[in-house]
């Protein structure tokens, strides 16, 4: 089975630790070898920490020159078979871009942490955002997908690392740690493992890499060096990789599995957790760090009679369109309190049928207080 | 392409993707004869090429680990490659366009890092895959789709910029003198520190056509009268030459 456990290789048992410090220990753990980055802040203590533990560990470390450098060495970096990360904010996911479509195009596992900051544009560096939901889905030109993963504590900037790595490897697509400032900078107590399970990539020697006969498919993943004469390329390929760009059937084919691989799974792959959600009528929806305000506020609003429950999405893509008509059947309402202008709470009017949504939303750098989410459940009763 | 040297091109591979008369094809040939003479271990070498038509020298042409990546991209691509695997061979080729105008940033940083890649930019002047428009490699004056009143801005001398940059090995050749860039790709591939090899290579369908040539052979005949090899240091070089040789 290419899942296993393993010995966890950094320190188990109860620390304090910073966000930012728990990915980089979260990427060890799940066996990252390479790490190419740019600093920008607040996601610079993850590449600091990698920089300095790496290569004892038996991986390697690149500083590149710009963070489209940073991708690209990470692409190159898994076709030699290693788990490979770098982390970043906005801007440099911005940057990113082609290189993502390329990724998930190629079927290169990738790992990036974005720990976000105010934007737009270098808006605000310093300070809090979410604002990059649609940009880490939407951001390269035509279709794919990608998993994204939203922390809302430190324990879960060590645990979620694992996981974009493991959905990673598994699924070859590029996953997020779609982090925030102050979940990066946050320093609370974890308790880290003594065991993790790691998922290693399939490699059947002689198989193809870049195609299945089942539509909805994951190819072997062989690397560089294994005599397999591998053809990689971004443009459209067959099976074997060799470049196909004639053909409007073969292209479809090629997009639909590519989109499929990852849709197809969704009940593997997409997780959240509820709090008081059994006999809720208003059910606040959030992610990321904006959930510990959220939670807050629905035990605040528990205790003056509201009937408030909290629904935590873990996984943001996929987008898990079935958990939110699931829930919005027997309630009277959603709240969607977000560090952006609603980029969520788009998705779960999509998929909320008659239920009314009321978005929050704020984008002045600070997170969103339980006082505000409070305020409004109550305007909504 | 010699017999002898099929046996480092994939099988399904029949025809060549370049228009007749390419210095490209030329460079293929030449960069192949390399490889032979040397003996490498293609199952080990991986060869990393951007977009363009020459990106295409090795991809998916030879029977090796091929990386074709995104437009200038090739070297920080290589340079993952290289420091997560270092018993890979790391060969990029790719077009001046590519290495020089949108991946310029990475080619001088990666000269700077000095890992151990060995790149090989095919310089003909223009963006042939596009439509002939001007490169950064463009002389002064000359014709193309974007500068139709001959260009205003002056060429990049690849080879001094990279030397520059601190590649340790440096040299230009031409397709007119295979048996020199033969000898400069054996050095700079058997190098283990980053080097970078300038291959002035014609595209007549952009830029032969567009500056008044009457043929390919016209243009290899010209390009023939402007390389002058500069090893020897007490012979100055004509007015207009192009100075091939290391760096
Ligand atoms: C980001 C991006 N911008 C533009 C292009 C379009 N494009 C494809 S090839 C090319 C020029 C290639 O020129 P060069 O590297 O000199 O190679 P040649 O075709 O001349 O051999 C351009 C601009 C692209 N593929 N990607
Ligand atoms: S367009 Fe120019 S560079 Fe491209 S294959 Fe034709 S001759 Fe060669």
């Amino acid at each position: 089975m290419p899942l296993s456990t393993v010995n966890n290789p950094v320190q188990a048992g109860r620390r304090y630790l910073s966000g930012n410090d728990a990915a980089a220990e979260g990427a060890i753990a799940a066996g990252c070898r390479f790490y190419g980055g740019y600093p920008i802040t607040p996601s610079s203590e993850i590449m600091e920490y990698m920089s300095r533990e790496l290569e004892a560990r038996g991986g390697a470390f690149l500083q590149m020159e710009d963070e489209i450098a940073s991708i690209s060495s990470v692409v190159g970096a898994s076709w030699t078979g290693a788990k490979a990360m770098t982390a970043t904010s906005g801007p440099g996911v911005s940057l990113m871009q082609e290189c993502l479509g390329y990724a998930a195009f190629t079927e290169t596992p990738v790992v990036v942490v974005d720990v976000q900051r105010a934007g737009p544009c270098t808006g605000q560096a310093t300070k809090v955002g979410a604002g990059d939901i649609m940009a880490v889905k939407w951001g390269s030109h035509g279709d794919y997908q990608v998993v994204a993963l939203s922390p809302w504590s430190v324990q879960e900037m060590f645990s979620l690392t694992v996981e974009a790595f493991n959905l990673s490897e598994r699924l070859r697509v590029p996953a997020f740690l779609l982090a925030e400032e102050a979940t990066g900078h946050l320093r609370e107590r974890v308790d880290m493992p003594e065991t993790v399970e790691v998922y290693n990539r399939d490699y059947v020697p002689g198989e193809p890499p870049f195609g299945t006969d089942d539509p909805a498919g994951i190819p072997s993943m062989p690397s560089f060096g294994d005599g397999e004469k591998l053809m990689v390329t971004g443009s459209t390929h067959d099976r074997f990789g060799f470049r196909k760009t004639e053909g409007p059937a073969f292209h479809d084919a090629l997009v639909r599995r590519l989109s499929n691989k990852v849709l197809s799974r969704k009940n593997e792959i997409c997780r959240h957790e509820g709090y008081h959600l059994d006999d809720a009528e208003l059910v606040v929806v959030a992610y990321g760090f904006t959930a510990r305000s959220a939670l807050s506020a629905v035990r605040a609003a528990r205790q003056a009679g509201i009937k408030a429950g909290l629904l935590r999405l873990i996984t943001i893509w996929p987008f898990d369109n079935e958990l939110i008509s699931r829930v919005a059947g027997g309630i009277k309402g959603f709240l969607v309190p977000e560090m952006n202008l609603g980029q969520v709470d788009g998705l779960v009017r999509a998929y909320a049928g008659s239920t009314p949504v009321r978005s929050l939303t704020q984008v002045n750098g600070s997170t969103i207080s339980p006082a505000s989410i409070l305020a409004a459940l109550k305007e909504m009763c | 392409m010699a017999r002898s040297m099929e046996k480092y091109l994939r099988p399904e591979v029949v025809t060549t993707p370049f228009c007749p008369g390419c210095g490209h094809g030329v460079l293929m040939g030449s960069l192949l004869r390399a490889i032979d003479q040397l003996g490498l271990d293609m199952d080990q070498t991986v060869f990393v090429s951007g977009i363009g038509c020459a990106a295409w020298i090795p991809s998916p042409n030879f029977a090796a680990d091929t990386l074709h990546t995104l437009h200038g991209r090739a070297v920080a691509f290589a340079s993952g490659v290289k420091k997560a695997n270092p018993d890979l061979k790391v060969i990029v080729v790719s077009g001046d366009g590519d290495l020089a105008s949108i991946g310029g940033n990475h080619l001088i940083h990666a000269a700077r890092r000095n890992l151990d890649l060995t790149v090989i930019c095919a310089n003909n002047m223009i963006y042939g895959m596009t439509g002939g428009q001007m490169a950064p490699t463009t002389p002064q004056g000359h014709l193309t789709a974007t500068s139709v009143k001959g260009n205003p801005y002056r060429p990049f001398d690849l080879s001094k910029l990279v030397k520059g940059a601190g590649a340790p090995y440096v040299a230009r050749g031409a397709v007119v003198r295979p048996y020199e860039l033969i000898g400069y790709l054996k050095k700079a591939i058997a190098s283990e520190e980053f080097a970078f090899v300038e291959v002035m290579s014609p595209c007549p369908t952009q830029y032969g056509r567009r500056n008044k040539y009457d043929s390919p052979g016209a243009m290899y005949d010209r390009l023939g009268e402007m390389c002058a090899n500069f090893s020897d240091a007490d012979c100055p070089l004509p007015e207009g030459a192009l100075p091939l040789g290391e760096f």
